[in-house]
């Protein structure tokens, strides 16, 4: 069902230090957040069109609380990368800071640097819709647009953005093909889509957002509110996924990361423990408290 | 994002390219309309304290309030004591009718009848008061009470009751959400003591909700004390102060009205005069309720 | 555990026995409350039935239907058909949804999802304090201040646009567009405090969804923010014509009171209302102009009840939907 972990190449992988310091390779201390972050070199060109995405220096703020403190990390392109940790140690937060969503919170604030393969998303001028249209988000429940058909909810992006060229109902087509949802729903687009199983609703908010070809697809705890069999059918879908797109993937769910992710970062409080292959963080992990986590002696 | 300063952005960012100029421009401008939908929903609000004050401050002198209107046309018009007596007196009046009531049918609706066909009803009854026009409340106490014969002519109470009927829908529905907002454990608690349950209403319901009551009156009073059209044909007008509310009482609403209609510049000065006194009053009834409010939201 | 098995001992029997005497109070509240909630209902019904009984004379001499559609009123004559007021009630409240429902949407929509959060509390209460004013201030305010300065802007209005249906003419100092604009004033308040009220009910999950498939601002609020809420709007809207319809004071100050169906906005009418407040006083010992004027009433009361009911299905259908929504998605 999913990639065999041991493919990722190493050097794509970063891994910490037990007390989460600089991360990346070459790079120096944490105090001073480096000024150009390295980026892997771009996997097979055939395969890519996803992007990679690069954390240097991410603090998170909600008010005075401190959610997510000095995180760096490296997303390979067209790789699943799971992040994993106990509730509140700020997955989620830090996740929503790589398309810039964190901020809508009241209150809320990020500092730091996300780059896109090499441009920054937090560059000051830099507009905020640009930034989601090309790093796409999946919410941990399901929430297609309640009072939008099928159809419409897949369109909904489109039609704010404007599709090129495309006819709109050959990319929805697309996207419900893509998203395996097209066979369940084919013969009744024009219904709600508030309509559908609680599988086939997240179903179709991926579809929703692979319709606008963004270039990283973030999803935040996708199968938390499904039954097993429908996040099955979720998980063989990020496999298919990625060959398109990079994908963080948000879970409290170990198995399903050992399942669906190449590559796993586990934080606690706010901070990166470990990061490497998903086999090695559930094997063979180097940090004492990474390896308490997935024996599940606590979280 | 201090950190973002140090960091230029090396070349305009291809993928994270800004979006259309023509959706920028749509954005802007809606943002701008609601801006000044905004704006505009408070022109009416500035002209009107700017010229109450102007206006009306220039009709206020000693004088002005410690003298009845003289009911003469030519001369001095005289000034508001028997308005603001009377206003006063009838709506503190109609306050003592509706408050009782109101509560008590609010209480009847949490305690007893909850979400019986019976509460229903009456709750679905409760919102058709809400929205019946105040001049029809006047036209019913006027058939009931005055028409009739039984209770003699025109009386101070008799606008009381009118302006009750009109706070009993305002003072039922704001007690009910008060006291819905008693946690249900305070009542538990209660029960499981033993206590019976109107114990449990006199000691622990009441007290608990009592800022919120209060609230609710006070708003339920302010609305009142500017209503015209319901003692126009019930508590009438008369330019003598009198305390009997047997009699024929002044008010301020009546008499701003009748002074609106003389076109006299002096009987106007007076109006506005008395419109300031009048909307005095009721912005302290409504500080007074939020003060309230706050004081207990706090404790 | 002695002490525990004693009490559990002794008190056994007490504890049933001393339960009857205190049912006493507690039955008397619960009946009491319950009649006192009874007694609305009686109420409402009496009301209805004492307003039918005093309007009998005016329907008995010119019919139901000859009552609502007659189209003169004319106190002279004792000829009393309510058409041209109903009509005027109709112009007046159609203005004021027209100019105050936009406004009103604006200040909501505004005020949950643009405005800055230091600001929102400040704006919200200046809105309703909006509301805090009395009928009869807007009525000394319409007459002294906005009818003069008013004219001439809809005089050069009614010159250029006199193409246009029911615009055009020499505009009265008092007329149905001054009328409805005092109602929109009025009605601004209450429609943005419930389609606040509503929009606040938009799950963060929808309004986050459109924003992270690159929606501005404005798209977000209109994919996710307006459709959701639009049945909570459409019952505000109608509540705020329930007021307009039954708003008196202001409106008898504003409209010129004349019982004529005007032939442009800008002419003198009057509304069902205006005119109950305006003649009561000297139909006092006129029998038949009496009933009339309670007749009008009665239409007025009977036409607030159908819009507030239409408002009542739309505000509960919003809300129940809102609960369906938040329940699929809990």
């Amino acid at each position: 069902m999913t990639a065999d972990p041991n493919s990722v190449s190493q050097e794509s992988i970063t891994v910490t230090t037990p007390d989460a310091n600089p991360p990346l390779p070459d790079s120096a201390t944490s105090s001073a957040p480096a000024p150009t972050v390295q980026t892997e070199a771009p996997s097979d060109p055939t395969t890519t069109t996803g992007r990679a995405v690069t954390l240097s220096g991410l603090h998170a703020y909600y008010g005075t609380q401190h959610a997510v403190k000095g995180v760096d990390l490296a997303f390979s392109a067209n790789k699943v990368t799971a992040i994993i940790g106990p509730s509140g140690c700020g997955k989620s937060t830090m996740v929503r800071c790589i398309n810039r969503m964190h901020e809508e919170i009241p209150g809320a604030r990020a500092e730091g640097h996300v780059l896109l393969d090499d441009q920054d998303v937090y560059a000051p001028g830099l507009d905020v819709v640009s930034v989601r249209r090309a790093i796409g988000m999946v919410f941990q429940k399901p929430n297609p647009f309640p009072t939008m058909s099928i159809f419409d909810n897949v369109a909904a992006g489109l039609r704010l953005t404007g599709s090129r060229g495309t006819p709109l109902k050959e990319r929805v087509e697309r996207s419900l093909v893509g998203a395996g949802l097209w066979d369940e729903v084919k013969d009744r687009l024009h219904s709600p889509g508030a309509g559908l199983s609680g599988g086939q609703q997240q179903r179709l908010c991926i579809a929703r957002t692979i319709a606008v070809e963004p270039d990283v697809i973030l999803m935040d705890e996708p199968c938390s509110a499904l039954d097993p069999i429908a996040t099955l059918r979720v998980e063989e879908l990020i496999s298919e996924l990625k060959s398109r797109y990079t994908i963080v993937i948000v879970t409290h769910n170990m198995q399903q990361a050992g399942r669906v992710a190449d590559s796993t970062a586990f934080m606690l409080n706010g901070e990166l423990v470990e990061f490497g292959p998903t086999s090695q963080i559930f094997t063979n992990p180097t940090d004492e408290r990474t390896e308490q986590y997935v024996s599940g002696r606590f979280g | 994002m201090n950190a973002v300063d140090d960091m230029t952005a090396p070349t305009p960012p291809s993928r994270l390219a800004p979006i259309s100029a023509r959706r920028r421009r749509t954005d802007k401008f809606a943002r701008g309309m609601l801006w000044a939908g905004t704006g505009l929903a408070l022109v009416p609000l500035a002209l009107v304290v700017y010229y109450l004050l102007s206006r009306g401050l220039r009709a206020w002198s000693w004088h002005f309030f410690t003298s009845d209107p003289t009911g003469r046309f030519i001369g001095d018009p005289g000034g508001i004591k028997s308005a603001i007596i009377g206003t006063v007196l009838i709506v503190l009046l109609a306050t003592a009718i509706a408050v009782p009531i109101g509560i008590g049918v609010a209480l009847y609706l949490t305690e007893y009848g909850k979400r019986s066909r019976f509460a229903n009803t009456v709750r679905y009854f409760i919102d058709v008061m809400t929205g019946v026009p105040s001049i029809v409340f006047g036209l019913f106490i006027y058939i009931v009470l005055i028409l009739s014969g039984t209770f003699g002519g025109f009386a101070g109470w008799k606008g009381s009751v009118a302006l009750s009927l009109l706070m009993l829908p305002v003072v039922t529905r704001s007690s009910e959400v008060v006291l819905n907002l008693v946690p249900s454990g305070l009542r538990e608690a209660g029960l499981a003591l033993g206590a019976p349950r109107w114990r449990l209403i006199l000691r622990v319901i009441l007290p608990t909700a009592l800022p919120g009551l209060v609230t609710g009156s006070l708003l339920a009073l302010a609305r009142a004390a500017g209503e015209t059209a319901p003692l126009l044909f019930t508590a009438f007008a008369v330019n003598a102060t009198t305390f009997n509310m047997g009699q024929q009482m002044n008010s301020l609403p009546i008499q701003i009205f009748n002074d609106v209609r003389q076109a006299q510049d002096r009987i106007v000065d007076r109006a506005w005069g008395a419109a300031l006194t009048l909307v005095l009053m009721i912005l302290i009834a409504t500080l007074l309720a939020r003060l309230v409010s706050r004081r207990s939201r706090t404790k | 555990m002695t002490t525990e098995t004693a009490t559990s001992r002794r008190g056994g029997r007490q504890i049933f026995g001393r339960a009857a005497p205190s049912r006493v109070p507690d039955r008397v509240l619960k009946w009491g409350l319950t009649t006192l909630a009874a007694f609305i209902l009686v109420l409402i019904a009496f009301f209805f039935v004492r307003l039918y009984v005093e309007a009998q004379p005016a329907f008995d001499t010119f019919g139901h239907l000859g009552f609502v559609t007659g189209n003169e009123w004319n106190v002279s004559q004792d000829t009393y058909g309510a058409w041209p007021l109903i009509v005027g009630t109709l112009i007046t409240s159609a203005v004021a949804l027209v100019i105050g429902i936009p406004v009103a949407v604006a200040v909501a929509v505004f005020l949950t999802e643009l405005c800055p959060r230091r600001l929102r509390g400040l704006l919200g209460t200046l809105v309703e304090l909006l509301a805090a004013v009395p009928s009869v201030v807007y009525g000394l305010w319409g007459v002294f201040v906005l009818i003069p300065r008013l004219k001439p802007v809809t005089q050069w209005f009614s010159d250029t646009f006199s193409f246009l249906p029911f615009i055009g003419g020499e505009v009265a100092g008092p007329n149905y567009f001054n009328g409805g604009l005092i109602l929109a004033i009025m009605i601004v308040p209450i429609v943005s405090a419930i389609s606040r009220e509503v929009m606040a009910t938009v799950p963060a999950e929808n309004k986050e969804a459109a924003l992270a498939l690159g929606a501005t601002r404005w798209e977000m609020i209109r994919t996710a923010v307006l459709p959701y809420s639009r049945a909570g709007i459409a019952g505000a809207a109608m509540l705020g014509l329930g007021r307009a319809i039954g708003e008196t004071i202001a409106v008898t100050l504003v409209i010129g009171n004349a019982p004529q169906i005007g032939s442009s906005l800008f002419d003198q009418g009057y509304t069902l209302a205006a005119v109950i407040a305006n003649e009561f006083g000297e139909a006092a010992s006129d029998p038949i102009h009496r009933a009339a004027l309670i007749a009008a009433g009665l239409v007025l009361f009977v036409l607030t009840l159908l819009v507030n009911m239409v408002a009542r299905f739309y505000v509960v259908r919003a809300e129940r939907s809102q609960r369906i929504g938040r329940g699929e998605r809990a």
